[in-house]
Protein backbone atom coordinates (compact mmCIF):
# COMPACT_ATOMS: atom_id res chain seq x y z
CA UNK A 1 0.00 0.00 0.00
CA UNK A 2 2.74 2.22 -0.86
CA UNK A 3 0.27 4.43 -2.78
CA UNK A 4 -1.98 5.07 0.27
CA UNK A 5 0.90 6.28 2.01
CA UNK A 6 1.96 8.73 -0.95
CA UNK A 7 -1.16 10.11 -0.47
CA UNK A 8 -0.84 10.82 2.80
CA UNK A 9 2.57 12.80 2.95
CA UNK A 10 0.61 14.74 0.33
CA UNK A 11 -0.38 16.92 3.03
CA UNK A 12 3.01 17.87 4.86
CA UNK A 13 2.51 19.96 7.96
CA UNK A 14 5.63 22.45 7.46
CA UNK A 15 4.34 24.96 4.64
CA UNK A 16 1.10 24.70 6.21
CA UNK A 17 2.62 26.77 9.33
CA UNK A 18 4.87 28.81 7.20
CA UNK A 19 1.86 29.97 5.64
CA UNK A 20 -0.58 30.46 8.68
CA UNK A 21 2.76 32.23 10.14
CA UNK A 22 2.58 34.74 6.97
CA UNK A 23 -0.92 34.87 6.92
CA UNK A 24 -1.26 35.65 10.81
CA UNK A 25 1.74 38.56 10.66
CA UNK A 26 -0.17 39.68 7.64
CA UNK A 27 -3.80 40.42 9.23
CA UNK A 28 -1.13 41.43 12.24
CA UNK A 29 0.29 44.69 9.99
CA UNK A 30 -3.42 45.35 8.52
CA UNK A 31 -4.91 45.60 12.14
CA UNK A 32 -1.97 47.68 13.12
CA UNK A 33 -1.89 49.78 10.08
CA UNK A 34 -4.11 52.68 10.87
CA UNK A 35 -1.59 53.95 13.67
CA UNK A 36 1.36 54.40 10.64
CA UNK A 37 -1.25 55.37 7.89
CA UNK A 38 -4.17 57.67 6.57
CA UNK A 39 -6.96 55.33 7.06
CA UNK A 40 -8.15 56.63 3.23
CA UNK A 41 -5.46 55.74 1.75
CA UNK A 42 -5.35 52.20 3.49
CA UNK A 43 -9.17 51.71 2.66
CA UNK A 44 -8.36 52.95 -1.22
CA UNK A 45 -5.77 50.04 -1.14
CA UNK A 46 -7.80 47.47 0.37
CA UNK A 47 -10.46 48.43 -2.21
CA UNK A 48 -8.05 47.65 -4.94
CA UNK A 49 -6.60 44.73 -3.68
CA UNK A 50 -9.96 43.30 -3.21
CA UNK A 51 -11.07 44.53 -6.87
CA UNK A 52 -7.28 42.81 -8.41
CA UNK A 53 -8.02 39.66 -6.64
CA UNK A 54 -11.06 39.14 -7.53
CA UNK A 55 -10.15 39.98 -11.36
CA UNK A 56 -7.47 37.58 -10.70
CA UNK A 57 -10.15 34.85 -10.17
CA UNK A 58 -11.16 35.09 -13.76
CA UNK A 59 -7.50 35.61 -15.21
CA UNK A 60 -5.76 33.58 -12.58
CA UNK A 61 -7.45 30.66 -12.41
CA UNK A 62 -9.78 30.20 -15.30
CA UNK A 63 -7.73 31.92 -17.85
CA UNK A 64 -9.78 34.40 -18.99
CA UNK A 65 -8.62 37.95 -19.66
CA UNK A 66 -11.39 40.54 -19.12
CA UNK A 67 -11.10 43.81 -20.19
CA UNK A 68 -14.38 44.63 -18.91
CA UNK A 69 -13.64 44.44 -15.44
CA UNK A 70 -14.29 48.44 -14.71
CA UNK A 71 -18.12 48.19 -15.57
CA UNK A 72 -18.30 46.23 -12.45
CA UNK A 73 -16.06 48.26 -10.27
CA UNK A 74 -17.44 51.01 -11.27
CA UNK A 75 -21.17 50.10 -11.76
CA UNK A 76 -21.57 48.78 -8.32
CA UNK A 77 -20.10 52.31 -6.86
CA UNK A 78 -22.94 53.54 -8.80
CA UNK A 79 -25.79 50.83 -7.65
CA UNK A 80 -24.24 51.11 -3.93
CA UNK A 81 -24.22 54.91 -3.73
CA UNK A 82 -27.67 55.22 -5.20
CA UNK A 83 -29.09 53.03 -2.71
CA UNK A 84 -27.89 54.39 0.35
CA UNK A 85 -28.37 57.95 -0.99
CA UNK A 86 -31.93 58.04 -2.76
CA UNK A 87 -33.41 54.73 -0.66
CA UNK A 88 -31.68 55.43 2.47
CA UNK A 89 -30.78 51.85 2.69
CA UNK A 90 -27.96 50.79 5.77
CA UNK A 91 -24.55 50.66 3.95
CA UNK A 92 -23.87 46.74 4.79
CA UNK A 93 -27.51 46.84 2.36
CA UNK A 94 -25.95 48.99 -0.37
CA UNK A 95 -23.14 46.92 -0.79
CA UNK A 96 -24.68 43.55 -1.63
CA UNK A 97 -27.12 46.15 -3.62
CA UNK A 98 -23.69 46.60 -5.67
CA UNK A 99 -22.69 43.14 -5.43
CA UNK A 100 -25.93 42.08 -6.96
CA UNK A 101 -26.11 44.72 -9.43
CA UNK A 102 -22.74 43.41 -10.79
CA UNK A 103 -23.47 40.01 -10.65
CA UNK A 104 -26.30 40.66 -12.67
CA UNK A 105 -24.10 43.22 -15.07
CA UNK A 106 -21.61 40.36 -15.07
CA UNK A 107 -23.97 37.78 -16.33
CA UNK A 108 -24.86 39.65 -19.04
CA UNK A 109 -21.72 40.62 -20.28
CA UNK A 110 -20.43 37.46 -19.30
CA UNK A 111 -23.26 35.68 -21.60
CA UNK A 112 -21.88 36.92 -24.71
CA UNK A 113 -17.96 37.63 -24.05
CA UNK A 114 -17.82 33.68 -23.21
CA UNK A 115 -18.59 32.70 -27.30
CA UNK A 116 -15.24 34.01 -28.04
CA UNK A 117 -11.91 32.78 -26.77
CA UNK A 118 -8.62 34.61 -26.21
CA UNK A 119 -8.22 38.10 -27.85
CA UNK A 120 -11.74 37.97 -29.10
CA UNK A 121 -12.74 37.32 -25.64
CA UNK A 122 -10.85 40.55 -24.43
CA UNK A 123 -12.43 42.90 -26.85
CA UNK A 124 -15.84 42.11 -26.29
CA UNK A 125 -15.63 42.40 -22.59
CA UNK A 126 -14.38 46.03 -23.72
CA UNK A 127 -16.85 47.07 -26.27
CA UNK A 128 -19.38 46.07 -23.74
CA UNK A 129 -18.11 47.76 -20.45
CA UNK A 130 -17.64 50.46 -23.10
CA UNK A 131 -21.36 50.75 -23.92
CA UNK A 132 -22.41 50.70 -19.97
CA UNK A 133 -19.76 53.49 -19.60
CA UNK A 134 -21.79 55.88 -22.31
CA UNK A 135 -24.75 54.55 -20.40
CA UNK A 136 -23.67 55.92 -17.45
CA UNK A 137 -22.40 59.06 -19.02
CA UNK A 138 -26.13 59.50 -20.35
CA UNK A 139 -28.32 58.16 -17.57
CA UNK A 140 -30.06 60.39 -14.86
CA UNK A 141 -29.41 58.10 -11.88
CA UNK A 142 -25.57 58.36 -12.11
CA UNK A 143 -25.68 61.95 -12.69
CA UNK A 144 -23.14 62.31 -15.59
CA UNK A 145 -20.28 64.08 -16.02
CA UNK A 146 -20.87 65.07 -11.63
CA UNK A 147 -21.45 61.65 -10.40
CA UNK A 148 -23.14 60.68 -7.21
CA UNK A 149 -21.64 62.93 -4.55
CA UNK A 150 -22.18 63.09 -0.97
CA UNK A 151 -22.89 60.05 -0.33
CA UNK A 152 -23.54 59.04 3.11
CA UNK A 153 -21.15 56.52 4.86
CA UNK A 154 -24.37 55.57 7.97
CA UNK A 155 -24.07 53.94 10.50
CA UNK A 156 -23.29 50.20 10.19
CA UNK A 157 -25.69 47.86 12.28
CA UNK A 158 -27.96 51.26 12.65
CA UNK A 159 -25.46 51.54 15.56
CA UNK A 160 -21.82 52.16 14.24
CA UNK A 161 -20.76 55.66 13.21
CA UNK A 162 -18.62 54.87 9.83
CA UNK A 163 -18.34 58.38 9.18
CA UNK A 164 -15.60 57.78 11.82
CA UNK A 165 -12.13 57.12 10.15
CA UNK A 166 -11.28 54.38 12.63
CA UNK A 167 -14.39 52.59 12.52
CA UNK A 168 -14.81 52.53 8.62
CA UNK A 169 -11.47 51.13 8.35
CA UNK A 170 -12.01 48.08 10.50
CA UNK A 171 -15.30 47.70 8.58
CA UNK A 172 -13.42 47.78 5.17
CA UNK A 173 -11.00 45.58 6.31
CA UNK A 174 -13.76 42.76 7.66
CA UNK A 175 -15.32 43.65 4.32
CA UNK A 176 -11.76 42.85 2.57
CA UNK A 177 -10.94 39.64 4.48
CA UNK A 178 -14.54 38.31 3.88
CA UNK A 179 -14.12 38.88 0.09
CA UNK A 180 -10.67 36.92 0.39
CA UNK A 181 -11.97 34.40 2.05
CA UNK A 182 -14.60 33.75 -0.40
CA UNK A 183 -12.18 34.37 -2.81
CA UNK A 184 -10.10 31.32 -1.39
CA UNK A 185 -12.58 29.03 -0.45
CA UNK A 186 -13.72 29.11 -4.45
CA UNK A 187 -10.22 28.47 -5.85
CA UNK A 188 -9.63 25.72 -3.22
CA UNK A 189 -12.36 23.91 -3.41
CA UNK A 190 -14.03 20.98 -6.10
CA UNK A 191 -15.09 23.87 -8.48
CA UNK A 192 -11.89 25.47 -8.45
CA UNK A 193 -10.16 22.65 -9.44
CA UNK A 194 -12.73 22.28 -12.88
CA UNK A 195 -11.97 26.21 -13.49
CA UNK A 196 -7.95 24.90 -13.15
CA UNK A 197 -8.14 22.20 -15.35
CA UNK A 198 -9.82 24.73 -18.17
CA UNK A 199 -7.51 27.23 -17.84
CA UNK A 200 -4.60 24.11 -18.29
CA UNK A 201 -6.23 22.53 -21.15
CA UNK A 202 -9.69 23.18 -21.76
CA UNK A 203 -10.17 20.93 -24.76
CA UNK A 204 -9.61 17.97 -22.61
CA UNK A 205 -12.23 19.35 -19.76
CA UNK A 206 -14.47 19.51 -22.54
CA UNK A 207 -13.52 15.83 -23.62
CA UNK A 208 -14.59 14.88 -19.93
CA UNK A 209 -17.69 16.52 -20.71
CA UNK A 210 -17.30 19.52 -18.79
CA UNK A 211 -19.83 22.38 -20.23
CA UNK A 212 -16.76 24.77 -20.27
CA UNK A 213 -18.96 27.35 -21.00
CA UNK A 214 -21.28 27.29 -17.84
CA UNK A 215 -18.10 26.55 -15.98
CA UNK A 216 -17.04 30.21 -17.33
CA UNK A 217 -19.78 31.67 -17.08
CA UNK A 218 -19.79 30.73 -13.41
CA UNK A 219 -16.29 31.93 -13.04
CA UNK A 220 -17.09 35.29 -14.90
CA UNK A 221 -19.83 36.30 -12.28
CA UNK A 222 -18.36 35.40 -9.48
CA UNK A 223 -15.74 37.59 -10.28
CA UNK A 224 -18.08 40.05 -11.28
CA UNK A 225 -19.86 39.90 -8.00
CA UNK A 226 -16.59 40.43 -6.11
CA UNK A 227 -15.20 43.04 -8.10
CA UNK A 228 -18.80 44.68 -7.53
CA UNK A 229 -17.78 43.77 -3.74
CA UNK A 230 -14.96 46.02 -3.78
CA UNK A 231 -16.71 48.94 -5.86
CA UNK A 232 -19.39 49.29 -3.51
CA UNK A 233 -17.14 49.56 -0.36
CA UNK A 234 -14.67 52.30 -2.36
CA UNK A 235 -18.18 54.10 -3.38
CA UNK A 236 -18.84 54.62 0.87
CA UNK A 237 -15.12 54.80 1.38
CA UNK A 238 -14.67 57.42 -0.82
CA UNK A 239 -18.63 58.95 -0.48
CA UNK A 240 -19.00 59.79 -4.26
CA UNK A 241 -19.37 57.46 -7.48
CA UNK A 242 -17.78 58.38 -10.93
CA UNK A 243 -17.13 57.82 -14.36
CA UNK A 244 -13.16 56.85 -13.40
CA UNK A 245 -14.24 53.86 -12.20
CA UNK A 246 -16.56 52.81 -15.16
CA UNK A 247 -13.49 54.00 -17.48
CA UNK A 248 -11.37 51.35 -19.31
CA UNK A 249 -8.30 52.78 -18.12
CA UNK A 250 -9.29 51.79 -14.51
CA UNK A 251 -10.31 47.82 -16.49
CA UNK A 252 -6.44 48.40 -17.23
CA UNK A 253 -5.15 49.46 -14.41
CA UNK A 254 -6.44 45.94 -12.72
CA UNK A 255 -4.77 44.21 -15.21
CA UNK A 256 -1.75 45.97 -14.52
CA UNK A 257 -2.01 44.99 -10.75
CA UNK A 258 -2.71 41.64 -10.74
CA UNK A 259 0.42 41.23 -13.29
CA UNK A 260 2.35 42.81 -10.92
CA UNK A 261 1.73 40.88 -8.08
CA UNK A 262 1.66 38.15 -9.84
CA UNK A 263 -1.13 35.88 -11.79
CA UNK A 264 -2.16 32.67 -10.41
CA UNK A 265 -1.34 33.66 -6.82
CA UNK A 266 -3.53 34.08 -4.39
CA UNK A 267 -2.15 37.30 -2.58
CA UNK A 268 0.16 38.81 -5.36
CA UNK A 269 -2.77 41.07 -6.73
CA UNK A 270 -2.85 42.67 -3.38
CA UNK A 271 0.81 43.77 -3.74
CA UNK A 272 0.52 44.15 -7.00
CA UNK A 273 -2.60 46.70 -6.06
CA UNK A 274 -0.86 47.59 -3.04
CA UNK A 275 2.53 48.86 -5.35
CA UNK A 276 0.30 50.39 -7.74
CA UNK A 277 -1.62 52.55 -5.42
CA UNK A 278 1.42 53.36 -3.16
CA UNK A 279 2.77 54.95 -6.90
CA UNK A 280 -0.21 56.63 -7.36
CA UNK A 281 -0.75 58.48 -4.27
CA UNK A 282 3.15 59.23 -4.00
CA UNK A 283 3.80 60.41 -7.49
CA UNK A 284 0.20 62.74 -7.18
CA UNK A 285 2.06 65.15 -5.41
CA UNK A 286 5.31 65.30 -7.30
CA UNK A 287 5.66 67.12 -10.48
CA UNK A 288 6.15 63.75 -12.67
CA UNK A 289 3.16 62.16 -15.14
CA UNK A 290 2.22 59.47 -12.94
CA UNK A 291 1.03 57.13 -16.34
CA UNK A 292 4.35 57.20 -17.47
CA UNK A 293 6.42 56.17 -14.49
CA UNK A 294 3.72 53.22 -13.45
CA UNK A 295 4.10 52.68 -17.24
CA UNK A 296 7.80 52.21 -16.53
CA UNK A 297 7.71 50.33 -13.26
CA UNK A 298 5.01 47.53 -15.39
CA UNK A 299 7.38 47.50 -18.20
CA UNK A 300 10.91 46.73 -15.61
CA UNK A 301 8.61 44.24 -13.77
CA UNK A 302 7.27 42.66 -16.37
CA UNK A 303 11.36 42.37 -17.54
CA UNK A 304 12.80 41.35 -14.34
CA UNK A 305 9.75 39.34 -12.52
CA UNK A 306 8.25 37.45 -15.19
CA UNK A 307 5.77 35.49 -12.98
CA UNK A 308 4.66 38.64 -10.95
CA UNK A 309 6.67 39.76 -7.88
CA UNK A 310 4.75 37.46 -5.32
CA UNK A 311 4.92 34.70 -8.29
CA UNK A 312 9.02 34.99 -8.29
CA UNK A 313 9.08 34.53 -4.95
CA UNK A 314 7.23 31.88 -4.83
CA UNK A 315 9.51 30.01 -7.15
CA UNK A 316 12.96 31.66 -5.65
CA UNK A 317 14.97 29.06 -3.56
CA UNK A 318 13.12 30.64 -0.40
CA UNK A 319 9.97 30.74 -1.59
CA UNK A 320 10.27 26.62 -1.94
CA UNK A 321 12.29 26.08 1.15
CA UNK A 322 9.12 27.53 2.90
CA UNK A 323 6.56 25.29 1.04
CA UNK A 324 5.12 28.49 -1.23
CA UNK A 325 6.33 26.42 -4.83
CA UNK A 326 3.59 26.48 -7.22
CA UNK A 327 3.70 26.71 -10.41
CA UNK A 328 1.62 28.24 -13.34
CA UNK A 329 2.11 28.62 -17.15
CA UNK A 330 3.05 31.82 -19.05
CA UNK B 1 -0.12 -13.90 -39.01
CA UNK B 2 -1.95 -14.53 -35.79
CA UNK B 3 -5.53 -12.90 -35.66
CA UNK B 4 -6.64 -11.78 -31.83
CA UNK B 5 -8.75 -13.80 -29.94
CA UNK B 6 -12.14 -12.16 -29.69
CA UNK B 7 -13.00 -11.69 -25.40
CA UNK B 8 -16.47 -11.70 -25.97
CA UNK B 9 -18.71 -11.85 -23.56
CA UNK B 10 -21.74 -10.45 -25.22
CA UNK B 11 -23.11 -10.27 -28.20
CA UNK B 12 -21.73 -7.26 -30.90
CA UNK B 13 -24.59 -4.62 -31.14
CA UNK B 14 -23.58 -1.59 -32.60
CA UNK B 15 -23.12 1.50 -30.11
CA UNK B 16 -21.31 4.07 -32.77
CA UNK B 17 -22.05 4.69 -36.06
CA UNK B 18 -21.97 6.88 -38.97
CA UNK B 19 -23.40 7.10 -42.54
CA UNK B 20 -22.02 9.16 -45.25
CA UNK B 21 -19.62 11.06 -42.89
CA UNK B 22 -17.53 13.97 -44.91
CA UNK B 23 -16.15 17.20 -43.60
CA UNK B 24 -14.34 19.85 -46.02
CA UNK B 25 -11.58 22.24 -45.22
CA UNK B 26 -12.00 25.23 -47.77
CA UNK B 27 -11.76 23.34 -50.83
CA UNK B 28 -9.95 20.73 -49.51
CA UNK B 29 -11.97 17.10 -48.74
CA UNK B 30 -10.57 15.54 -45.68
CA UNK B 31 -13.50 12.94 -45.13
CA UNK B 32 -15.76 11.72 -47.24
CA UNK B 33 -18.41 9.49 -47.87
CA UNK B 34 -16.89 7.44 -44.46
CA UNK B 35 -19.44 4.41 -43.10
CA UNK B 36 -18.34 3.04 -39.46
CA UNK B 37 -19.64 0.74 -37.12
CA UNK B 38 -18.23 0.59 -33.68
CA UNK B 39 -19.54 -2.77 -32.51
CA UNK B 40 -19.69 -3.18 -28.07
CA UNK B 41 -17.31 -5.19 -26.79
CA UNK B 42 -15.41 -5.29 -30.21
CA UNK B 43 -11.96 -3.52 -30.32
CA UNK B 44 -11.78 -1.15 -34.09
CA UNK B 45 -8.41 -0.69 -35.43
CA UNK B 46 -8.71 2.81 -38.32
CA UNK B 47 -5.64 2.89 -39.50
CA UNK B 48 -4.17 4.52 -42.63
CA UNK B 49 -1.36 6.53 -43.82
CA UNK B 50 -0.36 10.05 -42.22
CA UNK B 51 -2.63 12.23 -43.31
CA UNK B 52 -5.42 9.81 -44.18
CA UNK B 53 -7.93 11.83 -42.12
CA UNK B 54 -8.25 9.31 -38.84
CA UNK B 55 -7.66 12.56 -36.84
CA UNK B 56 -10.66 14.46 -38.60
CA UNK B 57 -12.90 11.05 -38.18
CA UNK B 58 -12.16 11.08 -34.49
CA UNK B 59 -13.19 15.03 -34.22
CA UNK B 60 -16.31 14.11 -36.20
CA UNK B 61 -17.46 11.33 -34.29
CA UNK B 62 -16.90 13.13 -30.94
CA UNK B 63 -18.42 16.56 -32.87
CA UNK B 64 -15.44 18.18 -31.52
CA UNK B 65 -15.56 19.45 -35.61
CA UNK B 66 -19.09 19.60 -37.14
CA UNK B 67 -19.59 17.51 -40.24
CA UNK B 68 -19.87 18.54 -43.77
CA UNK B 69 -22.13 15.75 -44.47
CA UNK B 70 -23.76 12.50 -42.77
CA UNK B 71 -24.85 11.56 -39.75
CA UNK B 72 -23.60 9.94 -36.89
CA UNK B 73 -25.84 7.55 -34.04
CA UNK B 74 -24.27 6.76 -30.91
CA UNK B 75 -26.22 3.99 -28.66
CA UNK B 76 -29.30 4.88 -30.89
CA UNK B 77 -29.24 8.41 -30.65
CA UNK B 78 -28.73 10.92 -33.23
CA UNK B 79 -25.78 13.06 -32.21
CA UNK B 80 -25.28 14.68 -35.79
CA UNK B 81 -26.21 18.14 -33.62
CA UNK B 82 -24.90 17.71 -30.08
CA UNK B 83 -22.18 19.65 -28.71
CA UNK B 84 -18.95 17.43 -27.81
CA UNK B 85 -19.11 17.89 -23.80
CA UNK B 86 -22.75 16.68 -24.03
CA UNK B 87 -21.24 13.55 -26.46
CA UNK B 88 -18.30 12.82 -23.44
CA UNK B 89 -21.47 13.17 -20.79
CA UNK B 90 -23.44 10.18 -23.31
CA UNK B 91 -20.69 7.90 -22.98
CA UNK B 92 -18.03 9.18 -26.31
CA UNK B 93 -14.79 9.41 -24.71
CA UNK B 94 -11.78 10.33 -26.32
CA UNK B 95 -7.99 10.31 -26.09
CA UNK B 96 -5.87 12.80 -28.14
CA UNK B 97 -3.47 12.11 -30.39
CA UNK B 98 -0.56 14.86 -29.09
CA UNK B 99 -1.30 14.53 -25.35
CA UNK B 100 -3.74 15.67 -23.55
CA UNK B 101 -3.35 15.76 -19.76
CA UNK B 102 -3.55 18.87 -17.55
CA UNK B 103 0.27 19.45 -17.60
CA UNK B 104 0.93 21.83 -14.09
CA UNK B 105 -1.62 19.36 -11.72
CA UNK B 106 -0.44 16.11 -10.22
CA UNK B 107 -1.25 12.93 -11.68
CA UNK B 108 -3.55 12.66 -8.86
CA UNK B 109 -5.33 15.53 -9.23
CA UNK B 110 -5.79 14.50 -13.15
CA UNK B 111 -7.37 11.77 -12.45
CA UNK B 112 -9.44 13.22 -10.09
CA UNK B 113 -10.43 15.90 -12.17
CA UNK B 114 -11.77 13.22 -14.77
CA UNK B 115 -13.31 11.63 -11.72
CA UNK B 116 -15.22 14.63 -10.39
CA UNK B 117 -17.97 15.12 -12.42
CA UNK B 118 -19.40 11.73 -13.21
CA UNK B 119 -19.48 11.54 -8.76
CA UNK B 120 -21.18 15.14 -8.68
CA UNK B 121 -17.91 16.45 -7.11
CA UNK B 122 -17.48 19.79 -9.68
CA UNK B 123 -19.79 22.36 -9.21
CA UNK B 124 -19.27 22.77 -5.56
CA UNK B 125 -18.03 26.08 -5.06
CA UNK B 126 -18.76 26.52 -1.49
CA UNK B 127 -17.00 22.78 -0.22
CA UNK B 128 -12.90 22.53 0.84
CA UNK B 129 -10.82 20.97 -1.88
CA UNK B 130 -10.23 17.98 0.78
CA UNK B 131 -14.38 16.93 -0.24
CA UNK B 132 -12.13 15.77 -3.64
CA UNK B 133 -10.70 12.49 -0.92
CA UNK B 134 -13.99 10.91 -1.22
CA UNK B 135 -12.36 10.02 -4.98
CA UNK B 136 -9.07 8.77 -4.07
CA UNK B 137 -9.76 4.98 -3.47
CA UNK B 138 -11.21 5.03 -7.33
CA UNK B 139 -8.65 7.17 -8.16
CA UNK B 140 -5.54 5.15 -6.38
CA UNK B 141 -7.60 2.24 -8.47
CA UNK B 142 -6.86 3.97 -11.56
CA UNK B 143 -3.24 4.58 -11.16
CA UNK B 144 -2.16 1.46 -10.42
CA UNK B 145 -4.07 -0.11 -13.30
CA UNK B 146 -1.75 1.99 -15.79
CA UNK B 147 1.29 2.08 -13.53
CA UNK B 148 1.75 5.09 -12.65
CA UNK B 149 1.57 4.66 -8.40
CA UNK B 150 5.10 5.73 -8.15
CA UNK B 151 4.16 9.36 -10.03
CA UNK B 152 1.09 9.96 -8.10
CA UNK B 153 2.34 13.05 -6.70
CA UNK B 154 4.10 14.05 -10.06
CA UNK B 155 3.23 17.07 -11.78
CA UNK B 156 2.24 15.82 -15.30
CA UNK B 157 4.18 18.16 -17.08
CA UNK B 158 7.41 16.33 -15.41
CA UNK B 159 6.23 13.17 -17.06
CA UNK B 160 7.70 11.34 -19.78
CA UNK B 161 5.89 11.41 -23.25
CA UNK B 162 5.16 8.05 -22.61
CA UNK B 163 3.78 8.33 -19.13
CA UNK B 164 1.54 11.03 -20.13
CA UNK B 165 -0.31 8.71 -22.70
CA UNK B 166 -1.05 6.63 -20.27
CA UNK B 167 -1.94 9.03 -17.71
CA UNK B 168 -4.38 10.39 -20.71
CA UNK B 169 -5.63 6.82 -20.98
CA UNK B 170 -5.99 6.68 -16.80
CA UNK B 171 -8.31 9.96 -17.27
CA UNK B 172 -10.33 8.80 -20.22
CA UNK B 173 -11.08 5.23 -18.49
CA UNK B 174 -11.86 7.19 -15.47
CA UNK B 175 -15.68 8.07 -17.09
CA UNK B 176 -16.40 4.71 -17.78
CA UNK B 177 -17.04 5.50 -21.17
CA UNK B 178 -19.32 2.79 -23.24
CA UNK B 179 -17.21 3.87 -26.18
CA UNK B 180 -13.64 4.59 -26.30
CA UNK B 181 -11.64 6.47 -29.11
CA UNK B 182 -7.94 6.13 -28.76
CA UNK B 183 -6.17 8.23 -31.12
CA UNK B 184 -2.62 6.36 -31.18
CA UNK B 185 -2.79 5.65 -27.35
CA UNK B 186 0.73 3.86 -27.93
CA UNK B 187 2.75 6.58 -29.49
CA UNK B 188 5.61 7.28 -28.42
CA UNK B 189 5.60 4.41 -25.61
CA UNK B 190 8.37 2.64 -24.44
CA UNK B 191 8.07 -1.61 -25.37
CA UNK B 192 6.94 -2.73 -21.57
CA UNK B 193 4.18 0.40 -21.42
CA UNK B 194 2.99 -0.66 -25.11
CA UNK B 195 2.21 -4.23 -23.61
CA UNK B 196 0.58 -3.21 -20.61
CA UNK B 197 -1.58 -0.59 -22.46
CA UNK B 198 -2.71 -2.98 -25.03
CA UNK B 199 -3.52 -5.20 -21.62
CA UNK B 200 -5.59 -2.55 -20.56
CA UNK B 201 -7.45 -2.30 -24.05
CA UNK B 202 -8.26 -5.50 -24.27
CA UNK B 203 -9.64 -5.67 -20.89
CA UNK B 204 -11.23 -2.49 -21.24
CA UNK B 205 -13.08 -3.85 -24.47
CA UNK B 206 -15.04 -7.01 -22.83
CA UNK B 207 -17.60 -4.64 -21.84
CA UNK B 208 -16.85 -1.74 -23.86
CA UNK B 209 -16.32 -0.78 -27.35
CA UNK B 210 -13.04 0.75 -28.37
CA UNK B 211 -11.99 2.40 -31.71
CA UNK B 212 -8.59 3.21 -31.76
CA UNK B 213 -6.06 4.35 -34.38
CA UNK B 214 -2.81 3.04 -34.57
CA UNK B 215 -0.09 2.78 -36.61
CA UNK B 216 2.26 0.04 -35.42
CA UNK B 217 0.78 -2.98 -37.20
CA UNK B 218 1.18 -6.03 -34.82
CA UNK B 219 -0.58 -4.43 -31.84
CA UNK B 220 -3.51 -4.08 -34.15
CA UNK B 221 -2.67 -7.90 -35.53
CA UNK B 222 -2.99 -9.07 -32.17
CA UNK B 223 -5.66 -6.57 -30.54
CA UNK B 224 -8.22 -5.77 -32.87
CA UNK B 225 -11.28 -7.58 -34.49
CA UNK B 226 -11.76 -5.27 -36.90
CA UNK B 227 -9.56 -3.04 -38.83
CA UNK B 228 -10.78 -0.12 -41.37
CA UNK B 229 -8.10 1.06 -43.64
CA UNK B 230 -8.70 5.00 -44.55
CA UNK B 231 -6.63 6.86 -47.65
CA UNK B 232 -7.01 10.41 -48.44
CA UNK B 233 -10.82 10.49 -46.32
CA UNK B 234 -12.13 7.37 -47.91
CA UNK B 235 -11.94 3.98 -47.20
CA UNK B 236 -9.92 2.08 -48.75
CA UNK B 237 -10.61 -1.89 -47.18
CA UNK B 238 -12.34 -3.37 -44.65
CA UNK B 239 -12.45 -6.45 -42.20
CA UNK B 240 -10.34 -8.80 -39.71
CA UNK B 241 -6.87 -7.70 -40.26
CA UNK B 242 -5.89 -11.32 -42.00
CA UNK B 243 -8.04 -9.75 -44.61
CA UNK B 244 -7.18 -6.30 -44.77
CA UNK B 245 -3.61 -6.85 -44.94
CA UNK B 246 -4.03 -9.63 -47.61
CA UNK B 247 -6.25 -6.55 -49.79
CA UNK B 248 -3.36 -5.37 -52.76
CA UNK B 249 -4.61 -1.96 -52.55
CA UNK B 250 -4.11 -1.78 -49.07
CA UNK B 251 -0.41 -3.70 -49.43
CA UNK B 252 0.67 -0.76 -51.95
CA UNK B 253 -1.39 2.08 -50.32
CA UNK B 254 -0.30 1.56 -46.78
CA UNK B 255 1.51 -1.74 -46.01
CA UNK B 256 4.32 -0.67 -48.11
CA UNK B 257 4.91 2.77 -47.22
CA UNK B 258 4.66 2.35 -43.25
CA UNK B 259 6.83 1.32 -40.53
CA UNK B 260 5.36 -1.98 -38.86
CA UNK B 261 7.91 -1.41 -36.20
N1 LIG C 1 -8.59 22.03 -39.14
C1 LIG C 1 -8.09 21.69 -40.35
N2 LIG C 1 -8.02 22.60 -41.33
C2 LIG C 1 -7.53 22.27 -42.54
N3 LIG C 1 -7.07 21.07 -42.87
C3 LIG C 1 -7.10 20.10 -41.94
C4 LIG C 1 -7.61 20.37 -40.61
N4 LIG C 1 -7.51 19.23 -39.89
C5 LIG C 1 -6.97 18.31 -40.70
N5 LIG C 1 -6.73 18.82 -41.93
C6 LIG C 1 -6.18 18.10 -43.07
O1 LIG C 1 -6.91 16.92 -43.24
C7 LIG C 1 -6.05 15.86 -43.59
C8 LIG C 1 -6.24 14.71 -42.63
O2 LIG C 1 -5.67 15.04 -41.37
P1 LIG C 1 -5.74 14.10 -40.13
O3 LIG C 1 -5.07 14.78 -39.01
O4 LIG C 1 -7.12 13.66 -39.92
O5 LIG C 1 -4.86 12.87 -40.61
P2 LIG C 1 -4.42 11.59 -39.78
O6 LIG C 1 -4.88 10.42 -40.57
O7 LIG C 1 -4.84 11.68 -38.39
O8 LIG C 1 -2.85 11.69 -39.92
P3 LIG C 1 -1.69 11.29 -38.88
O9 LIG C 1 -1.44 9.83 -39.08
O10 LIG C 1 -0.53 12.11 -39.30
O11 LIG C 1 -2.19 11.62 -37.52
C9 LIG C 1 -4.64 16.40 -43.60
O12 LIG C 1 -4.27 16.68 -44.92
C10 LIG C 1 -4.75 17.67 -42.81
O13 LIG C 1 -3.83 18.63 -43.27
MG1 LIG D 1 -3.92 11.75 -36.59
Amino acid sequence: MTLTLDLAKRKERSPFIVQTVFLGVGLACLLLAPLFFYPVFLMKLLCFALFACAFNLLLGYTGLLSFGHAAFFGGAAYFTAHAVKEWGVPPELGILVGVFGAALLGAVIGFFAIRRQGIYFAMITLALAQMFYFFCLQSGFTRGEDGIQSVPRGHLLGVIDLLQPTNMYYFVLTVFVIGIAIIWRIINSPFGMVLKSIRENETRAVSLGYSVRNYKLAAFVMSAALTGLAGGLKALVFQFATLTDVSWQMSGEVILMTLLGGIGTLIGPIFGAGLVVTLQNYLATSEFPVTIITGVVFMVCVLLFRRGIVGEFYNSRLGRKLGFEHRHKH
Amino acid sequence: MAVATPLVNEAPRVVLSARGLRRDFGGFTAVKDVDLDVHHARVHALIGPNGAGKTTVFNLLTKFLQPTHGTITLLGEDITKTAPDKVARMGLVRSFQISAVFPHLTVLDNVRVALQRPNRLATQFWKPLSALDALNGKAEELIRSVGLEKEVNAVAADLSYGRKRVLEIATTLALEPKVLLLDEPMAGMGHEDVGMVAEIIREVARERAVLMVEHNLSVVATLCHHVTVLQRGEILAEGDYATVSEDPRVRTAYMGTEETS
